[in-house]
C-alpha cells in the first residue's frame, strides 16, 4: 500500500496550485470557490473545506464524496470527520456532494489505477496531483471498491476534520489572544478554560476561513476517538422504513412520461424490423421507437407503455455471438486452456520453479473449477429519468458515480457537461451495477428523441438479460505436498481477469514455488464489476483448491491454512479466531459439515467456517462464524451488517446463481428462473472483529463474500466426502 | 373514474381497471414508498394491504380496491408523524441497507403481526418468504419482528449482539 499520508494529501493541494485540488481548502484563488454558492447556502455560512461546512445555527454539514447503496458509507465517513473535529454529533448533517469536478474521490481512482503503488514520501505530493489529474480525466466519482472509508475517509474526512478544528482553534486563538494550547474543543465548542471563554464553532466560522490551511492536521490517536469505533445508528435508515426515501425511480418531474424498453436479447444486434401495429392502439401509447439497439413505447404510465411493449414484434440483425450457448462457451474456455498448456498464457505471478517442483512432488493434487456468470439483481431495476431541452439536460437516477454518469449524460445529449445537470438520488442496490452508463444513456437518448422528460424503467426480465455480467470462468489447478504434506508448488491457470489484479495470487501462503497465469477468452457478453470483484470467482477456486491439498497432505483444512501462514501474525489470528469461534475440534452430528476458507482482500482479511446440514435434499447452511480484521473498523454495526449483507449475496450465487446462454442470449430472466435467497434459508452469522491495524483500514462492503462459497463446499466435503467443484450447488445433486 | 380509499383517504383515479394497484399508487396518486421489483409477485417489493391483509399490487388489479382500504408504507405512522410498532422496531435493529425492498417487508410483517402478535421461527418464514431482500438483511428483519412483537429487547447500543470487537 503506497505511504499515502494525511501531508501528501493535504500536499496534493498546495503542490497543485489549487487547480487540481479535491477541495481541501477554500482560499481566495482558489478553485474550490466555485463550490461555495452551492453549498454555503444560509447568509453568513462559510465554506470552511470541501468536506465540511459549518453552519450559521453551529450545525456541521459533512459533504460525502460517495454515494449511499446501503453500505452505510455517509454515517461512517460523517463519524470519521465529525470525530476528529470534535464535533457535536446530534447537530452533524450530512449531504452528499454533487457531481462536479471538485469532489472527485481521488483515493478510490488510485486504488482502481494504480492498486499497490509504493512511492517515496518525498515524492507524494507530485504523484498525487499528476494522479488527481488522470483521475479526474476519467471522469471518477465513483463509489466502489470497499473504499469509500479506507480511502476517502481514512484519507480525507479525517484530515479534513482535523484541518477544520485546527482552524477554528487558530482563528479562536487569535480573537481572545492566547494560544492555541491553551484551548480545547468539545461538542462543536471551542473552550479556554483559563478565562472560561467558550463560544460555538460558528462563531469562528468566518475567521477559520481566513486561516492558512493547516500544512499536516493532527489526527487523534485510537484512545482518543469518541465517535469512531462505536456502533452509531445510521442517519439514512429513518426515511427508510416511512417511504419517504427517493430513490432514482421514484424521480418526479412535472409532465413527465414513462418509457419501457426491450434491447436487442443478444449483445451487439440492432432491431432490424418491428411490428407494433398492436401496441399503435393500445391505451396511452405516446410514442414507439426503434432506437437502433432497442426499442421503446413511451406512454403515460409505465406499466401501460410495457404491455404495449409487450406487444411489439422485433427482429434483430445477426450477430457472431448468436451461435453461443453454455456448453460451447465452457468448450471455447477449455480450448484455450489447453491450447496454453503448461506454459503458455499470460503469467501473472512466478516465484520459483513449478515444474521442477511438480515434477517431484510426492503427492501431486489437480483439479478444474468452473463458475457461471451472475447478474447483479439489485432490488431497484434500472432506470434513469431525463430531460432534454432548450440546451440543457437535467438527469435524475442512483448511481455509483454521479461525475460519470453526468459525464455519460452529457455526451448521449450532444451537450457540454456545464450543460447537463445531475441529480442523484439513493440506490436501490448498487453492488457494481450502478457504476456502468447504459440506462442513462438510453433515458437521455428517449429523452431527447421524444421531447418529453421521460422517465425509463427496465423491467425485471430487462434488467436480468441486459447486465454487465461477473464473467464465468474455469481454472485449472496443479499442487504438490512434499513427503511431509508440506506445499510446495502452486500452479494456476484460469480464464479472465478483469479486476483486481492480486485476485488469484496468495502471497500470504507460503509455498516457494507458485506460477499464476491467465487467458483471455472472447466472449460477447458485458462484463461489469459484481460485489467483490473477481474475488468472487478465485475465492471460491483457491480455498477449494487449498482444501483438496490439505485433505491430499491427509490434514486438516485448519491446521493446513495454519502451516501456510506460519509468520502471518494478523492472519493466523483471524483463522484461529473463526476457527475459535466455530468449537473447530468439536465434532458434528451425522451428515453436517463445518468447512473453513480464508481470503484476504480490499485490505481486509477474513475467515468464515459454515456449517451445512446435507441430511435433507438440498444443502442447508445453518450458520457463518465470521472472524474480521479490517484494521480499524468505524462502525462496527455497519460493518457487521456488510458481513450479513455479503454472506447472503454470496450465498444466493453458491446456491442458485447462474445467468446461462442460449443462442448467445441469456436465458433467466426474473426470480423465478434466477432465484434468490430468502428468510428461510438465511443462516445465523456470527461476527468478530478484530482491529489489527488502526492506520491501514480495510474494506467493507466486498470481502465477506468471497469466503463463503468455499466455506460452503468445503464444509459440503467435510459432511458427504463429495468435492464440489462447479457453482452453482443446484447443478450438483446430492441424492 | 375509480373511486379508492388509501391510506384513509378517499381518492378518484381515471384510469383502466386492469392496471396494477402498484402503477395507481406510485404514478398516479405520486406515493412512491410502494416498490416496483419484478412485476409478476416474487418479490414483495410492491406489498399493500388491501383490508388489512397482505397484497402483491404488482399483481392486482386496481379494480379489486373497488370498496376496499388500501395501505401503504405511507399510512403506518399515526397522524402526528409517530412511527408504527414494526417502523420503529425496523429503526431499532437498524434493519435497511439500501432500503429498496423494506416497504414491502415492513408492510408484510405488520400483517403478520397483526394476526400473530407472538409467531415463531417458522411463522416468520413462511410469512416472509414472499419478500426478498437483495442486501440480506434477514437476520435483522426477523430480530425486528420480535423487537416488534416485545418477544426480543432492542440492544441497548445500536448493533447486533452477534458482534464482538477485539482491539
Ligand atoms: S414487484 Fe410485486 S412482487 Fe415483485
Ligand atoms: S435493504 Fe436492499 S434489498 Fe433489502
Amino acid at each position: 500500500m503506497g505511504k499515502w499520508s494525511r501531508r501528501a494529501f493535504i500536499g496534493a493541494g498546495v503542490v497543485a496550485g489549487g487547480a487540481l485540488v479535491v477541495g481541501v481548502a477554500v482560499r481566495p484563488g482558489n478553485p474550490t470557490d466555485e463550490l461555495k454558492p452551492i453549498l454555503a447556502s444560509g447568509e453568513g455560512e462559510e465554506l470552511l473545506n470541501a468536506w465540511v461546512k459549518v453552519g450559521t445555527d453551529n450545525a456541521i454539514t459533512a459533504i460525502i464524496p460517495h454515494v449511499e447503496m446501503g453500505q452505510g458509507a455517509f454515517t461512517a465517513l460523517a463519524q470519521m470527520l465529525a470525530d476528529e473535529m470534535d464535533a457535536d454529533w446530534a447537530n452533524v448533517r450530512i449531504l452528499e456532494a454533487p457531481a462536479i469536478d471538485q469532489y472527485v474521490s481521488d483515493s478510490i481512482g488510485r486504488e482502481f489505477i494504480a492498486p499497490n503503488l509504493e512511492v517515496p514520501e518525498i515524492l507524494e505530493p507530485t504523484v498525487a496531483g499528476g494522479f488527481l489529474e488522470l483521475v479526474q480525466a476519467m471522469g471518477l466519482q465513483i463509489t466502489g471498491g470497499s473504499f469509500s472509508v479506507r480511502g476517502t475517509g481514512q484519507r480525507a474526512m479525517r484530515t479534513a476534520g482535523a484541518a477544520a478544528r485546527e482552524m477554528l482553534v487558530a482563528a479562536a486563538a487569535s480573537e481572545w489572544d492566547v494560544a492555541e494550547s491553551e484551548i480545547t474543543t468539545a461538542n462543536s465548542m471551542v473552550n479556554h478554560a483559563k478565562s472560561g471563554k467558550s463560544e460555538p464553532y460558528a462563531k469562528f466560522a468566518a475567521a477559520a476561513a481566513e486561516q492558512s490551511l493547516p500544512a499536516k492536521p493532527k489526527l487523534k490517536s485510537p484512545d482518543k476517538y469518541t465517535l469512531m469505533g462505536k456502533p452509531i445508528a445510521r442517519t439514512d435508515i429513518p426515511a427508510k422504513v416511512d417511504g419517504s426515501a427517493d430513490f432514482g425511480i421514484d424521480a418526479k418531474v412535472p409532465g413527465m412520461k414513462y418509457a419501457a424498453v426491450k434491447a436487442a436479447p443478444v449483445v451487439g444486434a440492432t432491431v432490424e424490423a418491428m411490428d407494433a401495429t398492436a401496441a399503435k392502439t393500445m391505451p396511452g401509447v405516446l410514442q414507439i421507437l426503434n432506437m437502433g439497439d432497442f426499442v421503446a413505447v413511451v406512454a403515460d404510465g409505465y406499466w401501460q407503455a410495457q404491455q404495449a411493449l409487450n406487444t411489439i414484434d422485433a427482429t434483430y440483425s445477426g450477430t457472431e455471438g448468436d451461435k453461443l450457448d453454455n456448453a460451447a462457451l465452457f468448450k471455447r474456455y477449455d480450448e484455450y486452456l489447453n491450447e496454453a498448456g503448461t506454459d503458455g498464457g499470460d503469467t501473472e505471478t512466478e516465484e520459483g520453479d513449478v515444474s521442477d517442483a511438480f515434477a517431484r512432488a510426492a503427492t501431486k493434487v489437480e483439479a478444474e473449477y468452473k463458475v457461471p456468470f451472475l447478474a447483479h439483481a439489485t432490488m431497484e431495476p434500472m432506470n434513469c429519468t431525463a430531460w432534454v431541452r432548450d440546451g440543457k439536460c437535467d438527469v435524475w437516477a442512483g448511481h455509483q458515480s454521479p461525475l460519470g454518469a453526468r459525464k455519460a449524460a452529457a455526451e448521449a445529449a450532444g451537450l457540454d457537461f456545464e450543460d447537463v445537470s445531475y441529480h442523484n438520488a439513493y440506490l436501490g442496490g448498487g453492488f457494481g451495477r450502478r457504476s456502468e452508463n447504459d440506462n442513462i444513456e438510453m433515458a437521455v437518448r428517449l429523452a431527447k428523441a421524444t421531447k418529453y422528460p421521460i422517465k425509463m424503467i427496465w423491467s425485471r426480465e430487462e434488467d436480468t438479460m441486459q447486465d454487465h455480467y461477473r464473467p464465468s470462468a474455469t481454472s485449472r489447478f496443479e499442487g504438490g505436498l512434499d513427503k511431509d504434506g508440506n506445499a510446495v508448488s502452486w500452479s494456476n491457470i484460469h480464464t479472465h481477469l478483469f479486476d483486481p489484479q492480486e485476485a488469484p495470487t496468495v502471497p500470504y501462503y507460503n509455498i516457494a514455488n507458485h506460477k499464476i497465469r491467465k487467458v483471455d477468452v472472447p466472449t460477447h457478453l458485458r462484463f461489469g464489476p459484481w460485489r467483490s470483484v473477481d474475488h468472487s470467482q478465485h475465492g471460491f477456486f483457491i480455498e477449494s483448491f487449498v482444501d483438496e491439498m490439505a485433505v491430499a497432505a491427509g490434514k486438516d483444512g485448519y491446521a493446513f491454512r495454519r502451516e501456510l501462514l506460519a509468520g502471518s501474525k494478523r492472519h493466523l489470528a483471524i483463522l484461529d479466531k473463526a476457527a475459535e469461534m466455530s468449537g473447530w475440534d468439536k465434532p458434528m452430528p451425522e451428515g453436517h459439515g463445518r468447512g473453513i476458507a480464508f481470503v484476504p482482500s480490499f485490505g481486509s482479511i477474513i475467515a468464515q467456517v459454515a456449517e451445512v446440514d446435507m441430511t435433507g435434499a438440498k444443502p442447508k447452511v445453518k450458520k457463518v462464524y465470521v472472524a474480521a480484521d479490517a484494521g480499524f473498523v468505524v462502525n462496527p454495526d455497519g460493518f457487521t451488517a456488510q458481513m450479513e449483507s455479503a454472506i447472503v449475496y454470496g450465498l444466493t450465487a453458491t446456491l442458485y446463481g447462474e445467468i446461462s446462454l442460449k443462442d448467445g442470449a441469456v436465458q433467466q430472466s426474473n426470480f423465478h428462473d434466477y432465484p434468490m435467497l430468502r428468510i428461510n434459508e438465511m443462516p445465523e452469522v456470527e461476527v468478530e472483529i478484530i482491529n489489527g491495524d488502526h492506520k491501514r483500514l480495510g474494506g467493507g462492503g466486498e470481502p465477506g463474500l468471497p469466503p463463503i462459497a468455499p466455506a460452503v463446499t468445503n464444509a459440503i466435503f467435510a459432511a458427504t466426502g463429495k468435492r464440489v467443484r462447479e457453482l452453482p450447488l443446484s447443478k450438483t445433486s446430492f441424492a | 373514474m375509480i373511486k379508492l380509499n388509501v391510506n384513509g383517504q378517499t381518492k378518484e383515479v381515471d384510469v383502466d381497471p386492469a392496471t396494477p394497484i402498484l402503477w395507481v399508487v406510485r404514478e398516479n396518486l405520486e406515493m412512491t414508498g410502494t416498490k416496483f421489483g419484478c412485476g409478476i409477485a416474487q418479490c414483495g417489493a410492491c406489498t399493500v394491504h388491501l383490508d388489512g391483509k397482505p397484497v402483491r399490487s404488482c399483481s392486482t388489479p386496481i379494480s379489486q380496491a373497488d370498496g376496499k382500504a388500501i395501505t401503504t408504507v405511507e399510512g403506518l405512522a399515526a397522524e402526528d408523524g409517530t412511527l408504527s410498532k414494526v417502523q420503529q422496531a425496523w429503526i431499532d435493529a437498524q434493519v435497511p441497507q439500501c432500503g429498496y425492498c423494506q416497504s414491502g417487508q415492513i408492510m408484510s410483517a405488520t400483517a403478520l403481526l397483526k394476526n400473530n402478535p407472538q409467531p415463531t421461527d417458522e411463522q416468520i418464514n413462511s410469512a416472509m418468504a414472499g419478500n426478498v431482500c437483495r442486501c440480506g438483511m434477514y437476520g435483522r428483519i426477523r430480530s425486528a419482528i420480535k423487537i416488534a412483537a416485545g418477544m426480543e429487547q432492542p440492544a441497548t447500543e445500536t448493533g447486533s449482539e452477534s458482534t464482538k470487537v477485539e482491539a
